[in-house]
Formats: structure tokens, C-alpha cells, sequence
């Protein structure tokens, strides 16, 4: 085995002069104990799993879809109202936060990149995303509730919100910048104006990967709890406005985890069994139209 | 000079009217950089009382009693440290070792493909959910484990005091073992990035002098990824320090300070959830304080994570 | 040059002016005036000045860096999309400054054409691609698009090519035609220069041979201005022939001339591939 004259880094000329053969030995070593790591993180996963199929699917009944939730004590009943409320909030969520991540969106991209608001809003944008989820439940709450005086899904749909307005507006940033170049060129070059070029050319093909923010914030809206604690409260009822407390999926397994009730223990299982297939389908759903571009 | 479309013969006619989607798009930026303002603005203003009345004594003080109208947070600001100091612990090697194993070939790449979407899926999965598992299989794990550890280092100097009795399910330890699974893939995503940018002229170098793969790993490619690991690790801290629901289902919700792992704590997140949906008065604004803290940490953490990222793009740019 | 127009048969006369009518052609239609043009601190263009003629083809050669792209993108002040950019000196076109306060920029920009080197259609339809600059100006008559979108595709040497496939994506043409789109799409709206920063560069020698072919049809009723790096190129399509060097206007004449009987040695040097 011939050595190497040049050894750059001390690391490297000790280790070749150490034997090729515990070289390679350390070296599978190394391998398996990375690997075995490797695989020893899917087990959580891997239980999560199981545990939310076999406590979840038992339960899991068209009764429990469209029924309203149980009191203690009492068996069947469902989660109907909070399926309602959660996607009637992710959808209030959406309304509020995808124009306003959007336009901004176009605004530091399309028509003045260089300018100080544009660094101030990428800053902020991603600032935001580091907000904890409780925060802006609290914020909705000195904003919404004590200016309105009660717990509403309006509330709860503004911390959402919040919450997802920076995924969406750095989601449509990355969509625009990957708008060649070339298109706004010969846009420009054959005489339109900024309005035009955005509308006719740059927009509708950024759209699709737009559409993956919007999938991931649904996604995301989808399990928060946090938010919802103390602007949308809970309710056991079927939803009569929008101004009232509203039930959520994800509130419902946090009050139905921590009871002592084991019917309730249960429902726990099978509604984070609905709430986990509701997420994975909105993220798998963003990948598949990202890749379609 | 000026002609109608469609005709040569000069400069055609074009009168510019107001851009309004420039100004509506205009106005959305400046709603959103004042979001984060407002933010801030109104949960100090919410907090101002509790401000005026403790002061500095809120983040030294240890006791929290509601009844009495004293507030101090000090225990959740520990509490949130640890925590998230634990998690980290678990979490580093763990997510390195699962980003090292995705950036190089150890085995096929549809094994790694199904490795990335597994994490890719942690990381989907909700808070809430995590609380509810680690309720039934980390509470138990933890009691059984805290049990045996309360006989076996009882005369161990240091240990005995991080693993004294009562051993109790909901407890730090707990919290942390579940929080180091969430921020798990972050770690991984953001090291994968990193280690995957490493220029393959740096990698190939390596190889051509002979090392083996390992000693590329750490001799060359470790090193160079560094700042990128530590930008992970900066902005995991800061999801740590923000992970609300599974930390309030696990941890005991505990106001009162104490060394061992296995007693139940406190987060300042948790704190929030907890008490925050029938406080009154004094409390509410020192709940509001308290997520003022909150806030302020973790946009420090994530504003220190994002510069140690911009930093590490701008190295491996240069590099090539 | 008062030859009768005999190009499209679906042209009618209310929409647009017959060559009977223009008046002579000007020596000067594009007129540059004493300019100098910087990239922020860099000077990029050197008191340039010249008068390029009406319905010819001039061409701009000299090597890379030279200035001969930035004076073109110049024309229709396509540069002011980059930032922190000033110019002194003045650029007329048929007499009247481009950059006169009454003037929109968006209004000179359609009545200028221009080719990229790399060719970009837009992912629509070929015929979306063409009607482009049409439904920009605010023309909504189905019959005048379909007329334009004939009358371009004809002039571009597409028609038999792309006419059943009017609404097919652009994206699905070869190279070549894709650029003869890009020239049909640039003259769909009547501008009276059309510019061309390198249009066959990126394209197969046949392709290449077509778009020449074009050149010397289109110049009977567009004024071109062509940068090319092939100086066999600049020998075949154009009328003159304008030399730049760091940033200079070397010597500027008939091609005939250049490339026989150069004035300036460093035009000889350029041309004799002493330096590239």
C-alpha cells in the first residue's frame, strides 16, 4: 500500500498511518452504528402509528364522524361538530392569510425587490415562523375576544392566521422566484407594464407551487391546538355561528386525552387517527401538485 | 409621432394610468411587517400591569401564586431552558447521525428516500397527537425507569440529585424525551442541507487522498457543514423553546423548582396553556408578561438561527 | 426602396399602411447623440455616435464586453430593468428622443421588436404567444388577432409549420422554430425596428440559415439592428456594419467596406481574428 505524500489536515495523515485494516474495520463500525441510529429514530414513529391504528380504528364508525362528542360516562357519541370546526376555521385561516402572503409575496419579488419594506417583510416573514403557536392564540385573544367579549371561531380562525401567513407568503416567494426570468424579459420587452406581466405571465405559472403553501398551511392550521385554547374555546354542540365557541379536533383530543374517562381516553385515539390522515393527506397533496410542476 | 396599435410609423399611443394592484400589494407588505409589531404592542400593553408591579422581580422571583397575587416565573423560565437543553441533547446526535446517513450512500436510494419522507412524517404529525402517545408509552417508560434510577444512584454524588424521588410520569424527563423527538427533524433537515452542500470537489479531495469514508465524514465534510449544523441546532432550540401542547400534557405543570429530572416542571408555553382560560385580573397580565418573555426569547434564538444560516449560505457559495 | 408590399394577402388596407404611402426612408431613423451609459460606477459605453438607416440591417460586431448588446438593449431601454444604471447623451428614434418626458417607456417598447439570444416563449399556446403584445395594447377582436397572428407567422416563415398547431404550446416546437416564433411574436404588433441581440447563437446551422433567410425578408419592412458574434453572419445579412470596442464605436460603414477595406487598423485586427 503506497502513502500518500501530501496530508492536508492532521486528522488525515494520522489515520493513514494507522493500518489500513483497523482503518476499515472503524470504518464499518462507524457504518452500523450510524445506520443502526438511523433506523432507531422510525421507532417512535413507527408506534405513533401503530398505537393511533389499533386505539384509533375501533372507533373509528360513521357515528363517530357525525356525532356529537360523548359526556363522561356516556359511550358512543363522535367528533362531527369538531371535524366541522376545524375546517371551517382552517378555512377562515386561509381567507385571512393567503391574500395578504400572497400580494406581499409579489410586492418583494415583482416590483421592488431591492427596497427596504421587501427586507423588512422577508425579515419579519421569517421571524413569524418562529412564533410559538401559543403566542398568537394569545394575541388573538387581546385582539378578538376582548374586543368582541367572547370566544368565536372568528378568533380562532385569526390565530390560525397568524400562524400560517408566513409559510404562505415564503411558500409564494420561492414560487415566483422560480418563474424563469426569461418570461419577464419578453414580457417587458414587447411593451407590457408591471400589472400585466404579474397577472398575464408570472402568476399564473407560479400558481401550482403556490398552491403547496396554501396545502402545507392547511396542513398546519389543521393540528394546531395552542391557538385555539382560549379564542375558540370548545363546544359540544353543532356550529350556529361563527361567533361562538367552537369545537376542534385538535382541542378535543387535547380535553379528551387528560380525562378520566376511558370512552373519552378513546375517542382520543380515533380522532387523532382523523386528524393525522387529514395532515398527511394536505401534505402528500402539496407534494404531488409541486412535483406536477 | 404617436400611432395606434397595429400601424408602423413612430412611437404608439400609451397613457399610464395607476398601478392599484401595486398599491394593494404594497399594502399587504406593510400589514405584514406590522403584524409582528403589533404582536409585541399589544401583548405589552396586556402585560403592562403585571410590568409596573413586579418589574424585574417577574423573571427572579420563584413564586407563583395566584391566590396571593404574587407572580414569578422563574421556575417556567428553567423550566423551558431545560428542557429544551435535554431535548437537544437526545436530539443532536440522533438527527445528525439520520443526515449523515441521508447525505451519503450507505445503503440504496430508495431506502433513503423512505428514511426521509419517515422523518418528513414526524414532522407532520401534530402536536397534540405526541402528547397523547407520550402519555401512553413514555409516562410508563419514564416511571419505570425513574424508579429503578431513584434506588440505584441514591448514593451517587450529582446523580441522587438529578434523579431524586418521588418518581413521578409526569416530569421533565418525560417532556424532554418527547420534545427531543419534535424537533428531531428540523436537526435533520437543516443538517441534511448543510452536509449535502459541502462541495463534492471538498469530498472528492478527500477520497483521492486516501482516507476511508468515515475519515472524509470527519475530517473533511463535518467541518465544513459545521456553521450549517449550528444554525440547525440554534432553530431547533427555538422550536423547542416554543413547543406548547406535548410539554403541557407531559410535564406536570409544576410550579416549583426542583433539581431532579423525574419531578414535574414547568415551560413558560405550558404555563400559558394551562392557566390562561380562567385567569383573572393580575394573573392575566402576568400570563400576558410571561408570554412577552416568551416571545422575546425565542425571536432572539431564531433571529440568531437565521443569521448563523445566512452566514453558512454565503460560505459554501464561496467555496465553489 | 418604394417596392409595393406583397407579403400577407389577409392584410387590409384600413389596418395598416401600404409601402406606397411611407415617405423615403431616413439615414437616420435610429439616431444615438454623444452617449455614455454606466452600470452604476462601471462605464459601459463611450460617446457613441451614429445614424443607423431605415428598412436596413446593421449589424453590431466586436468582441464580448465590448458594449455592442448594451447600446442595443439601449434602443428600447430594456436596460432600465436593472438597477442603479444612467446614461448621458441621447438616443432618437424617427426624430424624436426615446427618452422625452412624454413619453411612456411602455409605449416605446411596442413599437420596438426585440429577439433574445436564448429564445423564451411564454408557456401558452403558439398563437397565445403571438397575440401577446395585442391583448396587452387592449385588442380584443377575435378577427384582427387571427389576422395578426397569419400576417406575423408568415413574416416569421412559420405559417405552413405552426398553422394547425396554432394552439398547441409553444413549448413544443424545436429550437429553431421556437426563435422564428419569438421573431413572429416581436413584429406582431407593426413595430417599426426590430432588434436582435444574437438570435442565432444558440441554434443549429440550418435553423440558423432560415432565420438569415428571414432577415432579409423582414428588413423590406422593419429597420433591424442585429448583434452577432459571426462575423460571417454580419457579412451575409447585414447593410452595414458597426464595429464597438471597450465600449467604443470603432469605425461604422457600408459591410462591403468593413470587411474589405477596413479605415481602422483595429477593425482590420478584429476582423483578420488577431483578437476575439
Amino acid at each position: 500500500m503506497t502513502t500518500s505524500t501530501a496530508t492536508p489536515s492532521d486528522f488525515l495523515s494520522k489515520a493513514s498511518a494507522g493500518g489500513s485494516l483497523r482503518r476499515s474495520l472503524g470504518n464499518k463500525v462507524l457504518n452500523c452504528i450510524c445506520v443502526g441510529l438511523a433506523f432507531l429514530t422510525l421507532i417512535p414513529l413507527f408506534s405513533i402509528v401503530f398505537l393511533v391504528l389499533k386505539n384509533g380504528l375501533p372507533l373509528l364508525t360513521w357515528d363517530a364522524l357525525t356525532q356529537l362528542p360523548p359526556a363522561p360516562g356516556n359511550k358512543g357519541g363522535g367528533f362531527g361538530n369538531a371535524i366541522v370546526g376545524t375546517a371551517l376555521m382552517v378555512g377562515l385561516a386561509l381567507i385571512l392569510a393567503t391574500p395578504f402572503g400572497i400580494l406581499s409575496a409579489i410586492y418583494i419579488n415583482e416590483y421592488a425587490p431591492a427596497a427596504r419594506l421587501s427586507n423588512a417583510v422577508r425579515f419579519v416573514a421569517k421571524l413569524l415562523t418562529g412564533i410559538p403557536s401559543i403566542i398568537s392564540g394569545v394575541f388573538a385573544y387581546a385582539v378578538v375576544v376582548l374586543a368582541t367579549g367572547g370566544f368565536s371561531a372568528w378568533a380562532g380562525g385569526f390565530a390560525l392566521a397568524i400562524l400560517v401567513l408566513p409559510t404562505i407568503l415564503l411558500t409564494a416567494e420561492q414560487a415566483l422566484l422560480g418563474v424563469p426570468k426569461a418570461f419577464r424579459e419578453a414580457s417587458y420587452g414587447l411593451g407590457a407594464t408591471n400589472f400585466q406581466t404579474i397577472w398575464r405571465i408570472v402568476l399564473p405559472d407560479a400558481l401550482p407551487a403556490m398552491m403547496t403553501g396554501v396545502m402545507l398551511a392547511v396542513a398546519r392550521a389543521a393540528g394546531e391546538t395552542a391557538p385555539l385554547l382560549f379564542t375558540a374555546l370548545f363546544s359540544q354542540y353543532w356550529i350556529q355561528s361563527l361567533k361562538e365557541p367552537t369545537a376542534s379536533l385538535s382541542v378535543l383530543i387535547y380535553n379528551f386525552s387528560t380525562t378520566f374517562d376511558d370512552h373519552q381516553k378513546q375517542m382520543a385515539w380515533t380522532a387523532s387517527l382523523v386528524l393525522v390522515i387529514l395532515v398527511t393527506l394536505a401534505n402528500v397533496s402539496a407534494q404531488v401538485v409541486f412535483r406536477k410542476k | 409621432m404617436e400611432t395606434t396599435t397595429l400601424q408602423q410609423g413612430g412611437i404608439k399611443e400609451f397613457r399610464k394610468g395607476p398601478d392599484f394592484f401595486r398599491v394593494l400589494c404594497w399594502v399587504a407588505s406593510a400589514a405584514t411587517v406590522a403584524t409582528l409589531a403589533w404582536i409585541l404592542i399589544e401583548i405589552t400593553k396586556e402585560a403592562w400591569p403585571a410590568i409596573k408591579a413586579f418589574g424585574f422581580d417577574f423573571i427572579t422571583s420563584e413564586k407563583w401564586l395566584p391566590n396571593r397575587e404574587k407572580f414569578g416565573v422563574l421556575p417556567f423560565i428553567i423550566g423551558t431552558a431545560t428542557s429544551s437543553f435535554i431535548a437537544l441533547i437526545f436530539a443532536l446526535p440522533l438527527g445528525l447521525a439520520v443526515a449523515i446517513f441521508l447525505s451519503e450512500d450507505f445503503l440504496p436510494l430508495p431506502v433513503r428516500q423512505a428514511v426521509r419522507f419517515t422523518v418528513e412524517m414526524l414532522a407532520a404529525i401534530p402536536s397534540v397527537v405526541y402528547g397523547l402517545w407520550g402519555i401512553f408509552v413514555i409516562i410508563p417508560m419514564v416511571q419505570q425507569f425513574g424508579a429503578w434510577a431513584v434506588t440505584a444512584f441514591k448514593d451517587t454524588p450529582v446523580l441522587n440529585v438529578l434523579f431524586a424521588g418521588p418518581a413521578y410520569g409526569n416530569s421533565l424527563l418525560t417532556a424532554s424525551l418527547v420534545l427531543a423527538l419534535m424537533i428531531l427533524p428540523t436537526i435533520t433537515a437543516i443538517s441534511r442541507n448543510a452536509l449535502v452542500a459541502v462541495p463534492g470537489t471538498l469530498r472528492e479531495g478527500a477520497y483521492a487522498l486516501g482516507s476511508t469514508r468515515w475519515e472524509a465524514i470527519f475530517g473533511v465534510i463535518l467541518p465544513t457543514a459545521a456553521p450549517g449544523i449550528v444554525a440547525a441546532t440554534i432553530l431547533a432550540l427555538g422550536r423547542a423553546m416554543g413547543e406548547t401542547m406535548a410539554i403541557a400534557m407531559l410535564i406536570g405543570n409544576s410550579s416549583r423548582l426542583s433539581g431532579s429530572l423525574l419531578a414535574p416542571a414547568g415551560t413558560l408555553a405550558g404555563l400559558l396553556a394551562n392557566q390562561f382560560g380562567e385567569a383573572e385580573g393580575l394573573q392575566v397580565s402576568s400570563l400576558m408578561f410571561a408570554a412577552l418573555l416568551l416571545v422575546i426569547m425565542t425571536l432572539f434564538v431564531n433571529m440568531a438561527g437565521e443569521a448563523v444560516l445566512r452566514y453558512t449560505q454565503k460560505q459554501t457559495a464561496g467555496i465553489r | 426602396m418604394l417596392e409595393t408590399m406583397d407579403q400577407s394577402p389577409t392584410q387590409s388596407a384600413s389596418s395598416s399602411t401600404t409601402m406606397s404611402d411611407q415617405p423615403e426612408p431616413r439615414a437616420d431613423f435610429l439616431k444615438v447623440v454623444d452617449f455614455n451609459f454606466h452600470y452604476g460606477k462601471k462605464q459601459a459605453l463611450y460617446q457613441v455616435n451614429m445614424e443607423i438607416p431605415e428598412r436596413q440591417v446593421t449589424a453590431f460586431i466586436g468582441p464580448s464586453g465590448c458594449g455592442k448588446s448594451t447600446l442595443l438593449r439601449n434602443f428600447n431601454r430594456m436596460n432600465e430593468l436593472i438597477d442603479g444604471i444612467h446614461h448621458e447623451g441621447d438616443i432618437l428614434l424617427n426624430g424624436r428622443s426615446i427618452y422625452d418626458k412624454k413619453i411612456e417607456v411602455i409605449a416605446l417598447r411596442r413599437s420596438i421588436g426585440m429577439v433574445f439570444q436564448k429564445s423564451n416563449p411564454f408557456p401558452k399556446s403558439i398563437y397565445e404567444n403571438i397575440v401577446y403584445s395585442l391583448r396587452i395594447a387592449g385588442v380584443k377582436s377575435k378577427s384582427i388577432l387571427d389576422e395578426a397572428v397569419e400576417r406575423s407567422l408568415r413574416g416569421a416563415a412559420l405559417w405552413e409549420e405552426a398553422k394547425d398547431r396554432l394552439h398547441d404550446s409553444a413549448l413544443g416546437l424545436s429550437g429553431g422554430q421556437m426563435q422564428r416564433l419569438c421573431i413572429a411574436r416581436a413584429i406582431a404588433n407593426q413595430p417599426d425596428v426590430l432588434l436582435m441581440d444574437e438570435p442565432c447563437s444558440a441554434l443549429d446551422p440550418i435553423a440558423t440559415a432560415k432565420v438569415e433567410d428571414l432577415i432579409h425578408e423582414l428588413k423590406r419592412q422593419f429597420t433591424i439592428v442585429i448583434v452577432t458574434h459571426n462575423m460571417q453572419q454580419a457579412t451575409r445579412c447585414s447593410d452595414k456594419t458597426a464595429f464597438f470596442y471597450l465600449g467604443k464605436l470603432i469605425e461604422f460603414d457600408e459591410t462591403q467596406k468593413i470587411f474589405s477595406n477596413p479605415g481602422e487598423k483595429q477593425t482590420e485586427d478584429y476582423i483578420t481574428g488577431r483578437f476575439g
